[in-house]
Parts: structure tokens; sequence; C-alpha cells
């Protein structure tokens, strides 16, 4: 380990390897499309590319390289490589919204996805003939056409902004553990009218959901049509949402890092350190709290609008507890008020729960139907109760808990930032 | 010399306890007053009435002819009131000079628009910032230690590095809650010469809430003193320490004892 970061912080020898992995690494996906190793080695390649200590310039354009043209690539190859890339894509952007809230400004909120339905739902039920049922037609139709999906990414951007101010004003006055119930109860409260509001009039479609929810246009297919490539919606959607979602991403790393980086972001330290001492500095705690909330929301507003669009279909089902728990989870994992962390963190705990955890679960399960033998016991007779699939939630408990026990400051906590002073 | 700060009738009660008790007091400009008094004697909650911590149950508090009852405590250190606290409170966690700039909040007039574009105005407000917060330090002999962890720092040197904090919000008022608490001698006379300085400096006008009777006698222009919630006694430092009243509430049933010894109460 140690060797390996001394070799990392040569340039050189750090370049070298990581070019090494990262096409070693995509010759083995390409061999083998199937195998989750290779995959995973993969976004190890880019993990390792992000520490090496490699020339700026050159770390920059092998990142576009990778995430821009090799990433596809491996997407057409395997589909599901695409989904899993662009499910990492959503939850880092829902990652580094609630960072701002809980990592930054230090407001614990156990509701956050309540606002990722928000931006979801606005997008279905608008691109979806859902709309219909409580508007009539002669105002408009529905579905609305795809081009509108664009509008509504700043509309859901705009209705999560101001769902989360409504949040925010009720709560201003509570802090810790108080706050951490309401937030919880705020999110409850919108999965259950997501729920329930199919009567008297139908807004939500009720826990049935909605579909099919418009996708925004391949305005590109004639480009493609034109060189000559002939590719089908099945190919060219995923790809689209992968390059949605890393345009959306990279937008809320920036303003993410702006924000950070100013006297906004200190504000939000402050409160987080002290909110008497904040205040009396002159930190005015409602609109630092507000604009926080805001913030915090429109981003996984703007995901919502996106991920309805993405998977045609939406229901009550997808924004429970449970989910914002997982958020929460991962910018705690990644290390609280730092955005790396909050990136590595959503990776990390994406990529575990859809490849690695599932991928054991599977392995354990070959193993279990082989009849392998362990320790003189056949797997075979394990009774159902013991399933590896369900295992599952129990490692990914573990490793939460050895986590917090370990590195309670997560994998890639937030560092100072420094300025040159200049002398007296 | 002008009236800078009136306190008019200040009520203050919890419960059923009167914390503060129909308080005046009026503040020169320029001029370091002291509040003393036993503990319990109100003198923290005065500071917070004055700074918007609490709300005043009755009176009126007037600074620069403009009243502050009903105001935030964030809308009253951006009118130049600024407080430090008895038990320091730092931002731990952040740098040193971030604590400083922290304070600068109120005078930063940027938008989130140029906070997100990075506007040119960005770039000069946040140079122009970093650059006082550096100069503040340099006012409190911090500024080698800018980039560590204010929680990191020695207990003179955070009391120090809360003073600039405090200077940061460029108060025309300061309320300082035992600025020498914990400190030795000598270091708390360090405290109070630069305490003289920057009232020099930057025209500067001093509330001090003292425990230690020399430092409040030696740089005081008024000493107020309260008991329970009740103002005893006021005026020139030599005078109100020869007040009947003022012996009986501190030294009180200690009044056989050595004098130097209970200096310290």
């Amino acid at each position: 380990m140690v060797r390996l970061r001394a070799l990392l912080n040569r340039p050189w020898p750090a370049t070298l390897l990581v070019l090494l992995s990262i096409g070693l690494s995509c010759y083995a996906v390409a061999v083998n499309p199937r195998s989750v190793v290779a995959f995973l080695f993969f976004q190890a390649s880019i993990l390792l590319l992000y520490f090496a200590r490699v020339p700026r310039r050159l770390k920059l354009s092998l990142g576009i390289i990778a995430l821009g043209i090799l990433m596809p690539v491996l997407g057409t190859i395997n589909g599901y490589y695409m989904e899993v890339a662009t499910q990492v894509g959503i939850f880092v952007a829902l990652a580094l919204g609630l960072n701002i809230v809980v990592g930054l400004a230090g407001l614990l909120d156990l509701g956050y996805v309540a606002f990722f339905a928000v931006g979801a739902y606005s997008w279905a039920i608008f691109g979806s003939p859902q709309a219909g049922k409580f508007i009539s037609a002669a105002t408009a139709s529905f579905p609305l056409s795809g081009e509108w999906f664009f509008v509504f990414l700043i509309i859901g951007v705009i209705v999560a902004a101001v769902a989360g101010v409504l949040l925010g004003l009720p709560v201003l006055r509570l802090r810790g553990d108080y706050l951490a119930i309401v937030t919880l109860g705020f999110g409850e409260v919108i999965r259950v009218l997501a729920n329930n509001l199919d009567k008297p009039l139908n807004i939500t479609n009720g826990p049935q959901g909605i579909t099919p929810i418009t996708r925004p246009p391949l305005f590109y297919q004639p480009l493609l049509n034109a060189l000559g490539i002939e590719a089908p919606a099945t190919v060219l959607y995923p790809l689209y949402f992968y390059f949605l979602v890393l345009l959306i991403v990279m937008i809320v790393i920036l303003v993410n890092r702006r924000l950070e980086d100013s006297h906004i972001g200190r504000a939000w330290e402050a409160i987080r350190e002290d909110e008497l001492a904040a205040v009396s500095m002159g930190v005015s705690l409602v609109r630092m709290k507000l604009l926080a909330f805001a913030c915090g929301a429109s981003f996984a507003g703007v995901m919502g609008v996106l991920f309805s669009a993405k998977q045609v279909f939406v229901s009550p089902e997808s924004f429970t507890f449970l989910e914002s728990i997982g958020v929460l989870a991962m910018v705690i994992l990644g290390g609280m008020g730092s955005i790396p962390g909050a990136i590595l963190g959503a990776s990390a705990v994406t990529i575990l729960n859809l490849q690695v955890l599932k991928g054991l679960s599977l392995w354990l399960n070959e193993l279990r139907n082989a009849g392998v033998t362990i320790l003189g016991y056949n797997l075979a007779q394990l009774p159902t109760q013991f399933e590896p699939a369900k295992y599952e939630r129990m490692i990914f408990g573990i490793i939460l808990i050895l986590m917090m026990i370990f590195r309670p400051q997560g994998i890639l906590p937030a560092r100072r930032r420094t300025r040159e002073l200049g002398d007296t | 010399m002008a009236i800078l700060l009136e306190a008019r009738g200040l009520i203050k009660r919890f419960g059923g306890l009167t914390a503060l008790s129909e308080v005046d007091f009026q503040l020169e400009e320029g001029t370091i007053s002291s509040v003393i008094g036993p503990n319990g004697a109100g003198k923290t909650t005065l500071f917070n009435v004055l700074t918007g911590v609490y709300q005043a149950d009755g009176g009126d508090v007037l600074f620069r002819n403009r009243s502050l009852m009903g105001l935030r405590p964030d809308q009253i250190t951006a009118l130049g009131l600024c407080r430090t606290f008895q038990n320091i409170r730092l931002f731990s966690n952040m740098t040193v000079i971030e604590n400083v700039l922290v304070g600068m909040h109120t005078r930063v007039p940027l938008s989130i628009a140029d906070v997100i574009i990075r506007t040119r105005r960005f770039h000069r407000e946040e140079s122009r910032l970093w650059g006082r917060a550096a100069t503040f330090l340099d006012v409190v002999g911090l500024r080698a230690k800018a980039h560590d962890p204010a929680g990191s720092l020695p207990y003179g040197e955070q009391r120090r590095l809360e003073l600039a904090r405090a200077l940061a919000s460029s108060p025309a008022m300061l309320l300082l809650d035992e600025p020498t608490a914990g400190m030795t001698r000598g270091e708390s006379q360090a405290m109070m010469a630069l305490l003289k300085r920057l009232i020099a400096e930057h025209r500067l006008t001093i509330l001090l809430i003292e425990h230690n009777i020399p430092v409040v006698m030696g740089v005081s222009d008024r000493v107020t003193v309260l008991d329970y919630g009740e103002k005893i006694a006021e005026g020139r430092p030599d005078a109100v320490q020869k007040d009947p009243r003022v012996i009986e509430a501190y030294l009180g049933r200690k009044r056989w004892r050595d004098k130097g010894e209970t200096a310290h109460a």
C-alpha cells in the first residue's frame, strides 16, 4: 500500500501505471463483457487516475477520454454497464446536493429523496397523458412533446428549490435530532401524497405510478444517419441519458465547488460549527439555511426530471425512506462536506449495490446450486432463510459499521482551502 | 462626547427569576466601560439582550439612536455591534483565517449569481476579503497560523482569534465577555494593551464583562456594577471601588478577610 502510494506520487511511473490499467481493463471488458470483475477493474482505474499524480492536463484529458469515450463504448458492449454508470451519475448528483445540506450546513435531512420525487413527478405528470386527467384538453394536450423535457429540467430545479424552502421555513428553529425527525416526516408526506393523490382528482395516479413518460427527442439521430451510422433507439437512449447525466453532474460539481469556496460556503460551515457564534457574527440563519435547503433540493429536482424520463415510469416505490438513508450513507461514507468524498461515496455505494454485492450473492448461489462442500458442510442443504441474496444487505451494513469505526471521517474527508496571503 | 449605546429600563425574566430589572446605562463613544458583579448577577444576560440573542421583556436599547428591540443578532451585528463569548465559540474545524472571513460576512457585497458565475467582481472582492482578514490576523499576531484549524490553537490564541473575528465585522462597538478569563497576568496585560490600541486605531467603543478586578480598574473609563439583575453602582473605577454597596455585594460575608485574596472573586 505504501509502495503503491509512493509510486503514484511520481509523475511518470504513475502515468504509465494509469494508462496501463485503463488499457488493460478496457481490453478485459471487451474480451469478457459479462465479467463484473473486468468492469470493476475499469472503474478502479478511473479512481487510480484521480489519485495518481499525473500531470494536470493529461489527467483531465484522460478523464474525459475515459468517461466520454471509453465508458460509452464499454456500455454498448454490455448495456448493463451503461445503466450502472448512469445510476452512479444520478446518485452522485443526489449525494452532492445532500452534501450541501448535511455536510456543509450541518442540517441533518432524512427526507432528501422527497425533492428527487418532486422533480420526477413534475415531468412525469406533464410528460405523460396523466396531466390530461385533471387539466381539460382545451387548455393543452398531454403528454407534452419531448422538447419540453429540457424546459422541465429548469422547472424541476425551481419546483424542488421551492419545496426546499417550504421545508426549510418551519424547521428554521430546529437543530439536530428534532430537525432530522421533521425532515423524515416531510419525506414521508411527499411519498404518501404521491401515493394518495389519485382521488378525488387524479394527479399522481396513486400507487400504480405514471407511465409512459415522454423521453427527450433524439435530436442527433438525423446527423448519425447522415454519417451512415444506423443505430436503434434502444442503443441510443442509454447513451443519450448517460451523457445528459454526465453533463448535469459536471454542472452540479462546478456549482457546488463555487458555492463552497465563497462567503456562502463559509457561512454554511459556520452554522454547522456553531449556530450561535455564526448568527452573532452576522450570518443570517434564515437566509443561509433556506439557501442550503434550496440548493440541495434543486440538484435532486433536476435529477428527478431526468430519472423519470429515463425510467419512463415513476411510482411512489422509488422514493422511500430507505432511499433517503441510502443517499445519506453515501455522503457520510465519502466524508461529510467533501465534494470528492460525496462523489466517491455515491459511486462506491451504487456500484456496491448494483454490482459487487449482487455479483457476490449470485456467486454464492451458484456454489449452493452446485452443492459445493465447505468445511464438511454441503451448501445445498442451506435452508431458504440463509439464501445468499439475503446476505447483500447484511454485508452492506457490516461495511458501513466498519467504516464508521475505523474511518469515521469518511473515505475522502474535507480538506481546508488555503490561499497565498503574501507578505506583510 | 456622543452617546453610542443607551439602555433604558431593561427587563429580562426567566420564569420567576428576574435576571435584569430595569437596568439603565449609557456608553459614550470611544470609551472602555466594564460591567462587573458577582456570579449570576446578570452580566451575560445583559450581553445576550443587547446582541439580540434574548428578547427583552421590557425597556429599550438604543444604538446610534436606533432601537435594537426585535432585531435578530445578525441584524444587530450588521449595524455595528459585535461580541465575543465567555466560553470561546470559534468555528473549530475551520481554519484561523476562515474564522475571520466569516466575521466579515455582513460586509460582503456579493450575490449568489456573482458566486456561481464567478464574475470579475467576485474575484476582486474575494481577494480583498482575504487580504483584509490577513491584516486582522496581523493585529492579533496570528498570521503565521492562518491556515491552522482554529480548534488547534492554544487557549490564549483562541481568545485573540475570537477578538479578530469580531473586529472583522467592522463594528463600532465591541462587547467582550471576559476576554482575559483563564489568562496569566502577563497575557491579560497584553490583551488590555491590545484593546487600548484598537480603540485608538479603529475608533471603537468597548463594553467588557470582567472578573479580573485589577484589569477592570486599570483599563475602564467607567464601571457598572450589577447584583441580582440590578444596577447597584456606576461611575469612575476608583469611586465604584469605594462604594459600600459594591463592597457588600462583592465581599459581603467575607469582609473580615484580606481584600487582596478576594480580588478575583
